[in-house]
């Protein structure tokens, strides 16, 4: 059989080479194997070599877009793999978003890719169309069965076999409808569904309908002199000593701190308890990540009426979409209740 | 958590980084920030030229809450 070449691209943790301290590492190169790419590669069929490894920090890729694009793209040129595979990024979401985007980039040069997230990582929902992605678990110690399942779809598209559904192969639904043929008509499949509803049992829609959860905008704030704002942020944000024991990921809860007669939010009463991004700057200086200073300034001027006397705050990282969602419904309820007009929600 | 106060009313506008990540959570007003650890400052500056730079990214984001809005728009600088 024809050798394959197979290209594996990495983030800093996953890519050996550092922690969050390591996230701005931009993109380069190895001609080997590393990490997961072990694995991956006792995993493969035999004809199937991973011939190089790309590593970009998560917080780099993130923030440089189209420079650490740019830079895949060469490398992906230089490498020529027949297939890339991304990650898994299990439910990191800026690593989740690289991955997806290094699908695009290798889609775009006509190059099939595999990547592996949590169906919440937001590189899902964001790049589903343009790369396999293999249901995975929300944390990493999933690799043990998200690997064989992107090495065996891996081989596949490597050796242009043939690829089976979704359910089959065990990726994401990537909203491609294919035509096949099958024994039973349309009408004879619908009665056995209906059938098998109606008595409870299991049964798999052939058609899901998809769910578009979308918000109206809210009417603009016509007079922001008279208009009071309130600060919410997933940035994990809390006074000294975490006293509700944020958790650092997967946040179980949030809280709300007084900023009554607060000028600024100083390292000396706050600090950040999130644990996934590079935490020294917002510990430095809190108001990085929660602009109270700038809203007190402009309290005082009479930019606006008021800054709601307190800031809401959890850690958006790996938390549930079902708990930031049960978060922030509790937040706005007493937002509403509290005459809040406006909210500035910052994320990191 | 964007949406889930946008649906009782309020007008929310989301400061991020990643603002790819914002617009397929569905935020309506977004305004892109300076960096992941650190969206509303950047610790190369001394303390007053970055106090400057927060506050006109909270400018930025209080202009987004007061110019209506029919779709998901990105408020660039």
């Amino acid at each position: 059989m024809e050798t394959k070449r197979i290209v594996l691209y990495l983030n800093q943790f996953f890519g050996q080479i550092g922690g969050e301290d390591k996230a701005d590492t931009p993109p380069h190169s190895v001609e080997k194997a590393v990490g997961p790419g072990m694995g991956l590669s006792a995993l493969l069929p035999k004809n199937c070599t991973i011939v190089g490894t790309i590593i970009c920090g998560d917080g780099y890729f993130n923030e440089n877009l189209e420079e650490a694009s740019a830079a895949v793209r060469q490398m992906l040129e230089e490498f020529a793999p027949d297939v890339v595979i991304a990650g898994p990024a299990f439910n990191a979401g800026r690593y989740g978003m690289a991955c997806g985007m290094v699908g695009k980039i290798a889609h775009e040069m006509g190059i099939p890719a595999v990547s592996g997230m949590y169906p919440e990582n937001p590189g899902v929902e964001t790049y589903r169309q343009y790369l396999y992605i293999i249901e995975t678990g929300n944390s990493a110690a999933s690799m043990r069965t998200a690997l064989p399942a992107m090495a065996k779809l891996a081989g596949k598209l490597a050796n242009n076999e043939p690829v089976g559904s979704a359910a089959e192969e065990g990726y994401l639904s990537r909203g491609i409808r294919r035509n096949v043929f099958v024994e039973k008509r349309g009408s004879e499949r619908a009665i056995e569904m209906l059938l098998k509803k109606l008595k409870g049992e299991p049964f798999e829609t052939e058609y899901p309908i998809p769910h578009f959860d979308r918000v109206e905008p809210a009417e603009a704030i016509t007079d922001l002199s008279k208009a009071v704002i309130a600060l919410v942020t997933s940035g994990g944000i809390v006074p000294k000593g975490n006293p509700d024991r944020i958790e650092a990921s997967s946040a179980s809860r949030y809280g709300k701190y007084s900023i009554e007669g607060i000028d600024s939010l100083t390292s000396d009463s706050f600090e950040t308890a999130h644990g996934g991004y590079d935490p020294v700057y917002a510990n430095d200086v809190p108001d990085r990540v929660v602009p109270v200073d700038a809203l007190r300034h402009l309290e005082k001027q009479g930019r606006i009426g008021k800054l709601f006397p307190y800031f809401y705050s959890t850690v958006g990282n790996g938390t549930s979409v079902a708990n930031a969602k049960k978060y922030a419904a509790e937040i706005a309820q007493e937002l509403v209740n509290e005459g809040v007009h406006a909210v500035i929600l910052t994320s990191t | 958590m964007v949406k889930e106060i946008e649906r009782m009313g309020i007008a929310v506008v989301h400061v991020c980084t990643v603002t790819p990540i914002s617009l397929t959570v569905g935020a309506n007003r977004i305004v892109p920030a300076v960096a992941i650890p650190h969206p509303l400052g950047n610790p190369k500056l001394n303390a007053q030229e970055e106090f400057s730079l927060r506050k006109k990214l909270v400018e930025q984001a209080l202009e987004a809450l007061a110019t209506p809005v029919s779709e998901q728009t990105v408020f660039e600088s």
